[in-house]
C-alpha cells in the first residue's frame, strides 16, 4: 500500500512535473538556474543558443522557456519570433532573462510577445517567484 | 577735244551708272548682285584717283615707293580677314553704322567719342576727296586742252559742277532708308562695276604703253636702265628710306581697316561673312594687277614725255601724244570712275557719321522725340543729304584753296596719318577689355595734335605763306621741337616722321590712361563683348540696362523713328523668340536693350542710348552690382567652366561630409554596441556569481562535489571579470598616451617563443599546430617586451580562436627589411570578412564571424594592440590580399 502509494505519489509528481527550457550562452550562469530548478521538481532542458533551443523544441513542448537574448548565431529575438510563429509551441511562456535593459530592447521584447522580461543580474529566488506566477 | 563733248561724255557715263545702280537695287537679292566677287571689287574702291595716276607719278619721282600703298593691304589681309571678321560680327549684332559708331559703342556708347571719331574723319577723308576733284580737274583740263582756271569763279570751273553731279548721286542713293545698316546694293554693285572699269582701262593703257609705243617691258627696260637716275629709282639708297618704306606700309596697313569708306564696304555692306573666303585671294591679286604696268608707265612717259610734263598723268599724256585721243578718254573715264566710287562711299559713310554721331546726338534729339515718325525720317534723311553735299563742296573748296600745290601723294598720305590716330583705340580696344573711354579721347586727340603739329601746320605755312623758317629752325629757335625733326629724328620724311611720333604718343597715352583709369560699368561690359566677340551677351540680355521701363514708352520712342510698322513688327518678333508675353507694362532689359539697338541703325548708338535714357528710369549701379555684371559677363565659356569646377568640387565635398557623416555614425553605432557588450560582459560574470553564491546559501545540503564546483565557477568569474576592467583601463591608458613604455634591447625571436609557450597549452587542447617560420638568427630590437609579448599573445590568440580544431595551422615569422622589423601572423581559418577588414582595429569591434560560441575577448584584443605598435612608431594590418585564412602584419621600426 505505502509502495503503491508511493509510486502514484511518483506518478502524479511524473506528471505535475513542469518543464522548462534554459537558453544561455554561459554555462556558469545556466549551472546555477538548473540546479535550483532542478530542486523545484522542474523537469529541465539545456540549449545554448537559439539553434539548439529549436531543436529540442521540436520534441518537447516545455511549459516555460527561459531565454537569453544575447547568443552567438541565433538569438533571443529570434528563437522567440520561431516559437511564436510555430502553432505547436505558440502558447508556450517566454521569460526573457537577459543583460539588456534598455526600454527599447524590453519593448522589442514585448513587441514580440515574450511573457515576461527579467534582467540579469538576478535573484534566483526573484526568478522562481516569478516563473511560478507565471506559469499557475 | 571740245571740254562740252567731255562734260556730255561724263553725263552720260553717270547715267549709265545711275542705270546700273538702280537695276541692282531692285534685284537686291539677285545672285548678280549678291555674291563674293561684287564684295571683292567693292573692297577695291581702295583704289582711288591716286592710285590709278598718283602711283605712276611717284614710280616715276621717288621709284618703288608707290608699292607701299598696295604692300600694306596684301601683307595684312590674312590678318585682315581674321579681325574683320570678328569686326563684322559685332558690328552685325549691334546695328553699326560706321566706323564712329564702332569705336564709341567698343568705349559703352561714348557720345563725344562717336563725335571725336567721326571729326577726325571729317578731317581725314575732306582732304583726301579734293585730291579727287583735283584729279577730275586736272584730267579733265588735259583732255579738254584747257588749261586749269583758277582764278575764274566757280560756276565756270566744270569740276564743280562735276562734283555737284557726285554729290547728287550719292546723296540719291545713300539716304534711300533712314536705317544706316541697310544694305546699299545699288551704290555697290555700281561700286564693283566701276572697279572692273578702272581695272581694265589701266590695264589697257598699260599694255598700250608697253606693247604699242615700246616693244614690250624688256625693251621700256633696256631705255630707262641708261638714264641717269635709274639706281635712285629702283633701289633703297639707305636705311632711312628703308624705314620710310616700312612705315609706309604699316600706315597703309592701317588705312584697310580704318578708312571710312574701307570699314563702310567691307564691314557694314558686307552680307555675307562666307564672301571673305573669296576676298582674301581675289582682293590681294586686284591690287597685284593694278599695280603690274605702273612702273613701264611711268619709265615710258619719262622716256617719252618732256621733263615738264605731271608725272602724275602719264597714263593720260602718252596716248594723247600719240594722237589716240579716245583711249585717252576712256582712261580719263577709268580715273572717274576711281573718283566716282571713292567719293560717293567715302561721303556716305562720312554723312552717315555725322548725322548720327554728331548733329543727332547733339542738337536734334530733342526734337526728335518730339516729332513724328515720317517727319523724323525725313529729317534724318535731309542732314544726311546736306552733310554729303556740304562735304563734297567743302573737298572742293578744300582744292580750290590748298591742293593746286600739292601732289596727289602727298595729301592722300596726310589723310592716311590723321585716320591713323583711330588705330590704336580701335585695334587694342578690340582685343585688351581695359582700354577706357578716356584713354581713347587722350589718345586720338594728342596723335592728331602731333599730327597737325608735324605734318599739317608746316604744311599749310609752307603751301600758303612759303613760310619755311618754322620747318628749318623750330619754333623759338628751338632745334628739338623742329616740326619734321622733332626730338632730333631728322632721317624720316615727314610724313613718316608725323606717324611715327603722333602713334607713338597717342598709343603710350592710350596704354597709361587706360591702365590708370577704369572706365564705368557699361563702358567694361562693352569692353567685354568687344574683345570676347563669341560672347553671348551681345544678345538681347545684356545687363547693360538696369532700371526700368514702359513697355508703352518705349514703344513710343520706337514709333518715332521706326514708324508704327516696323515697330510692331520687330516688336512682335522680338515677343515671339523670346516667347514674353505681349501685354507686359514692364519692359525688361532685354526688350530695352533690343530697342536700343534697333534704333542704333536710325540714329547712331550714343543717340539711341540717350533716346534710351530719357524713357528709362535709371538706377545707380551699386558697386557690388558692378562686380556681378561684370562676373556674369566675363567669359561666359570660362565661367561655366569655373563654376562646373566648383560644383564639381562641392559635389565632392558633400560626398566626402556624406562619408565622413557615415563613418562617425558608424562610430557611434559601434559605440553603442562597445558600451552594450561592456556591460553585458561586466554583467555576466557578475550575474553568475551572484546565482552561484545565493545556491551555495541556500542549499547548505549539496554535495561536496557540486559545492567546489560552484565555487570553482565563482572564482573564474572573477578572474574573468578582473581581467575585462583591466583591459578596459589598459586601453583607455594606451590611448590617452599615459601608459609610457618600456622599450629596451630585447631579443625578438625570445619573446616571440615565449608568446608562443603562453598560448601553447589552449592550442594543444584544440589539436592545433603553432609554426614558427622564417626565423633568422637572433636579433635584437629595442621595444617593450611585456606590450610586445601581449600584442603577439593577443594575435595569437585571436588565430587559435579563429581556426578550426584539428585542422588549424597557425604560422608566426619575423625578418628584418631596411630599418624595420617585420612579423607575420597568419592563420588557415575562416579570414576576416571584406566588410570587417575596415573596423578590425576599432576598439568597439568584435567580429560576428568567430567559430567559438562567445567571443573569448570583448573586442579589445586588436585595439590594444595597435595602440602598443603604435606607440613603437610602427604599423599593424591586416593583408586584404591573403585569402587562405587571416594573416596579420605588425611592422616596427629597428
Amino acid at each position: 500500500m505505502i509502495l503503491r502509494k508511493k509510486i502514484a505519489n511518483i506518478k502524479e509528481e511524473i506528471l505535475n512535473k513542469k518543464k522548462i527550457l534554459i537558453v544561455d550562452d554561459e554555462p556558469n550562469i545556466v549551472m546555477s538556474l538548473e540546479y535550483t530548478f532542478k530542486k523545484n521538481n522542474y523537469e529541465v532542458f539545456i540549449a545554448r543558443d537559439g539553434s539548439e533551443a529549436i531543436e529540442i523544441l521540436k520534441t518537447q513542448i516545455p511549459d516555460i522557456v527561459l531565454l537569453d537574448i544575447m547568443m552567438p548565431n541565433v538569438d533571443g529575438y529570434q528563437t522567440l519570433e520561431h516559437i511564436r510563429s510555430d502553432a505547436s509551441t505558440k502558447n508556450i511562456k517566454v521569460v526573457f532573462l537577459t543583460a539588456k535593459n534598455k526600454v527599447s530592447d524590453i519593448e522589442k521584447g514585448l513587441a514580440l510577445g515574450v511573457d515576461k522580461y527579467l534582467t540579469k543580474p538576478f535573484s534566483i529566488k526573484k526568478i522562481m517567484t516569478e516563473i511560478d506566477e507565471l506559469i499557475t | 577735244m571740245n571740254s562740252y563733248v567731255l562734260i556730255f561724255i561724263i553725263v552720260g557715263y553717270l547715267l549709265l551708272l545711275f542705270g546700273i545702280a538702280f537695276w541692282a537695287e531692285k534685284k537686291a537679292k539677285n545672285s548678280w548682285v549678291n555674291n563674293p566677287y561684287v564684295y571683292t571689287l567693292s573692297l577695291a574702291v581702295y583704289c582711288s584717283a591716286w592710285t590709278y595716276y598718283g602711283s605712276v607719278g611717284i614710280a616715276a619721282t621717288s621709284g618703288v615707293s608707290f608699292l607701299t600703298t598696295y604692300m600694306g593691304p596684301v601683307i595684312a589681309f590674312p590678318v585682315w580677314i581674321v579681325v574683320l571678321k570678328k569686326i563684322i560680327k559685332i558690328s552685325k549684332q549691334h546695328k553699326v553704322s560706321s566706323i564712329a559708331d564702332f569705336i564709341s559703342l567698343r568705349y559703352g556708347n561714348d557720345r563725344f567719342l562717336g563725335a571725336l571719331v567721326t571729326v577726325i574723319c571729317v578731317l581725314g577723308v575732306v582732304p583726301y576727296i579734293s585730291l579727287q576733284l583735283k584729279a577730275v580737274s586736272e584730267t579733265f583740263g588735259i583732255i579738254s586742252n584747257n588749261p586749269i582756271n583758277s582764278s575764274g569763279t566757280i560756276f565756270k570751273d566744270s569740276t564743280f559742277y562735276i562734283a555737284v553731279l557726285l554729290a547728287v548721286f550719292a546723296a540719291f542713293f545713300g539716304t534711300r532708308t533712314t536705317d544706316a545698316t541697310r544694305r546699299r546694293q545699288g551704290i555697290v554693285f555700281s561700286v564693283a562695276v566701276e572697279s572692273v572699269i578702272k581695272l581694265v582701262f589701266f590695264l589697257g593703257v598699260g599694255g598700250y604703253v608697253t606693247y604699242f609705243l615700246f616693244d614690250g617691258t624688256t625693251d621700256i627696260y633696256n631705255q630707262i636702265v641708261i638714264s641717269e637716275d635709274f639706281e635712285t629709282l629702283t633701289t633703297f639708297d639707305s636705311l632711312e628710306s628703308g624705314i620710310n618704306w616700312y612705315f609706309m606700309i604699316a600706315l597703309s596697313f592701317l588705312a584697310i581697316f580704318l578708312l571710312p569708306r574701307q570699314f563702310h564696304v567691307s564691314v557694314i555692306e558686307n552680307t555675307n561673312k562666307k564672301h571673305l573666303k573669296n576676298a582674301i585671294w581675289m582682293f590681294p591679286l586686284y591690287l597685284l594687277l593694278f599695280n603690274v604696268f605702273v612702273i613701264f608707265i611711268a619709265w615710258g612717259g619719262k622716256l617719252r614725255l618732256e621733263d615738264t610734263a605731271n608725272p602724275d598723268y602719264y597714263s593720260l599724256l602718252l596716248p594723247l601724244q600719240n594722237g589716240d585721243v579716245s583711249l585717252a578718254i576712256l582712261v580719263f573715264l577709268g580715273g572717274f570712275s576711281a573718283v566716282i566710287s571713292m567719293v560717293v562711299v567715302s561721303t556716305l559713310a562720312l554723312s552717315t557719321m555725322l548725322s548720327n554721331n554728331l548733329i543727332i546726338p547733339y542738337g536734334f534729339l530733342d526734337k526728335f522725340s518730339r516729332s513724328r515718325p515720317k517727319r523724323n525720317a525725313n529729317y534724318i534723311k535731309n542732314i544726311r543729304r546736306i552733310a554729303i553735299f556740304s562735304l563734297i563742296l567743302g573737298a572742293y573748296f578744300f582744292y580750290i584753296n590748298f591742293n593746286i600745290e600739292l601732289s596727289l601723294f602727298s595729301i592722300g598720305q596726310l589723310s592716311f596719318v590723321v585716320i591713323a590716330q583711330l588705330a590704336p583705340s580701335f585695334f587694342i580696344g578690340l582685343f585688351w577689355n581695359r582700354g577706357s573711354s578716356i584713354a581713347a579721347k587722350v589718345g586720338i586727340i594728342t596723335g592728331t595734335l602731333v599730327t597737325t603739329y608735324t605734318l599739317i601746320l608746316p604744311f599749310v605755312l609752307d603751301a600758303i605763306f612759303g613760310d619755311m623758317n618754322f620747318i628749318v629752325y623750330g619754333p623759338f629757335q628751338n632745334e628739338l621741337l623742329r616740326p619734321y625733326a622733332l626730338f632730333g629724328i631728322d632721317f624720316l620724311n615727314p610724313v613718316t616722321h608725323a606717324f611715327f611720333w603722333s602713334i607713338f604718343f597717342n598709343s603710350l597715352l592710350y596704354l597709361g590712361v587706360s591702365l590708370s583709369f577704369k572706365g564705368n560699368y557699361r563702358e567694361r561690359n562693352y569692353a567685354e563683348m568687344f574683345v570676347d566677340s563669341n560672347y553671348n551677351s551681345l544678345q538681347e540680355n545684356a545687363f547693360v540696362w538696369k532700371g526700368e521701363a514702359y513697355v508703352s514708352d518705349i514703344r513710343k520712342a520706337l514709333n518715332r523713328f521706326l514708324g508704327e510698322q516696323r515697330t510692331e513688327r520687330a516688336l512682335n518678333l522680338f515677343y515671339q523668340k523670346y516667347d514674353l508675353p505681349k501685354n507686359a507694362k514692364k519692359a525688361d532689359a532685354r526688350l530695352i536693350n533690343f530697342s536700343e539697338k534697333l534704333l542704333t541703325g536710325s540714329i547712331g548708338s550714343a543717340s539711341s542710348r540717350i533716346l534710351i535714357a530719357s524713357v528709362v528710369k535709371e538706377q545707380p549701379v551699386s558697386l557690388i552690382e558692378v562686380l556681378e555684371i561684370l562676373e556674369e559677363n566675363k567669359e561666359t565659356i570660362s565661367t561655366n567652366k569655373f563654376l562646373k569646377q566648383k560644383s564639381d568640387k562641392l559635389i565632392q565635398l558633400t560626398s566626402e561630409l556624406k562619408k565622413v557623416n557615415e563613418e562617425l555614425k558608424h562610430h557611434d553605432k559601434l559605440k553603442d554596441e562597445f558600451l552594450d557588450t561592456v556591460a553585458h560582459e561586466l554583467k555576466t560574470p557578475i550575474t553568475s556569481i551572484r546565482a552561484a553564491s545565493e545556491v551555495l546559501l541556500d542549499n547548505q545540503d549539496m554535495s561536496d562535489e557540486l559545492r567546489v564546483q560552484f565555487l570553482d565557477n565563482i572564482v573564474d568569474d572573477s578572474e574573468r571579470l578582473t581581467t575585462l576592467i583591466h583591459n578596459i583601463l589598459d586601453l583607455e591608458k594606451l590611448a590617452s598616451g599615459r601608459e609610457m613604455l618600456d622599450k629596451k634591447i630585447n631579443n625578438l625571436n625570445h619573446t616571440i617563443e615565449k608568446a608562443i609557450s603562453g598560448v601553447h597549452t589552449i592550442a594543444e587542447k584544440k589539436n592545433i599546430k603553432i609554426i614558427m617560420t622564417e626565423m633568422q638568427s637572433v636579433f635584437s630590437v629595442r621595444y617593450d617586451e611585456d606590450r610586445i609579448h601581449q600584442v603577439l599573445t593577443n594575435l595569437l590568440s585571436n588565430a587559435i580562436k579563429f581556426v578550426e580544431e584539428k585542422k588549424g595551422i597557425v604560422k608566426i615569422s619575423s625578418k628584418k627589411i631596411k630599418n624595420y622589423i617585420r612579423i607575420s601572423i597568419e592563420d588557415n581559418g575562416k579570414g576576416i570578412p571584406a566588410e570587417d577588414m575596415k573596423y578590425i582595429f576599432d576598439k568597439f569591434y568584435q567580429s560576428k564571424n568567430q567559430n567559438v560560441k562567445k567571443p573569448v575577448g570583448s573586442g579589445f584584443g586588436l585595439a590594444i594592440s595597435k595602440q602598443i605598435i603604435e606607440g613603437h612608431n610602427g604599423r599593424i594590418w591586416a593583408d586584404e590580399n591573403y585569402k587562405t585564412g587571416a594573416r596579420f602584419i605588425i611592422e616596427i621600426p629597428d
